[in-house]
């Protein structure tokens, strides 16, 4: 018969094995490396070529291009999202002209760079500046920022009507005859049943769409609307000095990341009642 | 053995000028519009116009196998076990995505400017160095496409299920393998619509490129607007061109499309 007289004593656990240096772990170590160098750089030229007499010269500018900006981005968002209404419909109606003409417009201006629309529109309708005249439209097509907030409008309407036609789309036709069940009209079921369902689909796209159109308005800089994009370019184009375009980027950047955290936040709150 | 290759360098060129789409003796340009401002040669506007559609279209193409295989690598990296890759790539395409297309072309093309100037001097040599307008745009909207790309891939990655790449293993083939023969065909039927909405931003995102000076479509179509003063024909003529351009690469990805399903048709 035996019997325990000893315990064994605790011990120390094993060493944990070495962490192997593999190929992810080195290209993973560089990578880091160059964004920590540049963020360095970036940051030794700013401190660098730090000149307070600059910042408060281009300073209020920069503040005024983010503030057109911003105006021209909301204001062509929410005209577009206005003029959506009705191409969606007319996409999804029943009559063939209606439907046709939506869809080429659609495809028109989803088909061509925003530059190019916005080129037709300020330098192209430019030409006809005598019949415009006789119109008395001449006033609104000459100022370049007019012609830019048109072209936006235009443009981000045909890609809101996309979304909004897809989200609606994206409803069950379930919905639809339970609705319809329930004997509700059709105006009432559409929007107390339909719109918000696809609305909740929709809202995604339309933060996208957002992003894009922030990121598309540095273009009306080329047509000397001094948005941030113009303010920069001024601004770079009298003092040569590259941190004009950083600062920029980060304004840009920080606007998207924002807007991004928003729009996240927005999904999981608006979503809350699907979490299983 | 100079002057076969002229003879062959020849040929193909006559070959091009005869189906040149716009001023070849087909060439719309040359059958509908030789009476008008569009005329090929001298009288018109036709074979400048014609040479900025080339351009566009070379760019875009030239971007895209570079964007794709960045943006392959960045997904790889994003779904990598190790953390400091992850990371980097990341921010590489946070940076890229919140940026503005145009930004991203004006930093690339002033600073790789500023760069290369500083190193050039650097080495003892000082003169003016002019960045290739059509590299540096390659490099910026490789930038971008690959920013993007790498978001289409990942989530292409995570639509293959786990037990794919077991059944690789399980017969014997190693990582590479395993990815070329049974994941890469599956995560390009997965990934098309995707990449396909990233071309034509592609396409579109090429007309950026004529600010910095490079004779595209727009650029061309502009220097004809001023020169003629008529930009309202004219800008018309550079949307058609871009429309005709996602006209093509819809039909062209329709039939790759087909192409990718052909196993699923049988079933």
């Amino acid at each position: 018969m035996s019997y325990v007289t000893t315990l064994i004593p605790p011990q120390a656990p094993p060493p944990a094995p070495p962490k192997p240096f593999t190929a992810g772990r080195f290209f993973g170590n560089i990578f880091m490396g160059v964004w920590l160098a540049l963020a360095v750089g970036i940051f030794l030229m700013i401190t660098g070529g730090w000149d307070p007499e600059k910042f408060a010269k281009y300073g209020p500018n920069y503040r005024s291009g983010l503030g057109v900006t911003l105006l021209l981005v909301s204001l062509s968002v929410v005209l577009g999202g206005l003029i959506s209404l009705p191409l969606a419909f007319a996409r999804m109606s029943k009559n063939p002209v209606l439907s046709w003409f939506s869809y080429g417009y659609v495809y028109f201006f989803r088909g061509t760079p925003l530059l190019t629309q916005l080129f037709l529109i300020y330098y192209g309708l430019g030409s006809f500046s005598a019949e415009l005249k006789a119109w008395g439209l001449w006033w609104f097509f000459r100022d370049a920022w007019n012609c830019a907030l048109l072209t936006f409008t235009l443009n981000t309407a045909a890609y809101q009507a996309e979304i909004l036609r897809g989200a609606i789309e994206s409803v069950a036709r379930g919905q639809h005859e339970g609705a319809a069940a329930l004997g509700l009209p059709k105006k009432v079921a559409f929007f107390k049943v339909i719109l918000p369902q696809a609305l909740i689909v929709a809202l995604r796209p339309y933060g996208n769409e957002i992003i894009l159109m922030i990121k598309g308005s540095a273009i009306v800089a080329i047509v000397t609307v001094l948005d941030l994009m113009g303010e920069t370019r001024l601004a770079f184009s009298r003092t040569f000095d590259p941190q004009a375009y950083l600062w920029a980027a980060l304004m840009y950047l920080l606007m998207v990341e924002l807007l991004r955290n928003l729009w996240a936040w927005l999904e999981t709150r608006l979503t809350r009642h699907l979490k299983r | 053995m100079s002057g076969f290759l002229t003879a062959i360098v020849e040929a193909v060129t006559a070959f091009i000028g005869i189906i040149d789409p716009f001023c070849g003796p087909v060439g719309i340009f040359n059958l509908f519009l030789g009476k008008t401002l569009l005329a090929c040669g001298a009288a018109g506007w036709g074979d400048e116009i014609a040479f900025g559609f080339l351009v566009t279209a070379s760019l875009a193409i030239a971007t895209l196998p570079v964007g794709l295989l960045m943006g392959f690598f960045i997904a790889l990296a994003k779904q990598s076990e190790e953390k400091s890759l992850r990371l980097s790539a990341n921010i590489y395409t946070t940076l890229f995505r919140g940026l503005p297309e145009l930004l991203t072309l004006f930093i690339v093309y002033y600073g790789m400017q500023i760069l290369v100037q500083n190193l050039v001097a650097a080495m003892g040599y000082d003169g003016t160095i002019e960045i290739n307008a059509f590299f540096a745009g390659m490099f910026a909207l490789g930038l971008v496409f690959s920013a993007y790309c790498s978001e289409v891939l990942l989530s292409a990655f995570k639509a293959i299920p786990r037990g794919q790449y077991e059944a690789g293993y399980a017969l014997g083939l190693h990582h590479g393998r395993t990815m070329q023969l049974i994941v890469l065909p599956q995560l390009i039927r997965v990934a098309l619509p995707g990449l396909g909405n990233l071309w034509m931003a592609l396409l579109k995102d090429t007309a950026l490129v004529s600010v910095i000076g490079l004779p595209d479509i727009l650029r061309q179509t502009g220097i004809a607007a001023r020169v003629t003063k008529e930009a309202f024909q004219f800008y018309t003529v550079a949307c058609l061109l871009f429309l005709v351009l996602a006209f093509l690469s819809s039909l062209v990805f329709s039939s790759i499309e087909s192409w990718a399903k052909r196993s699923e048709v049988a079933r």
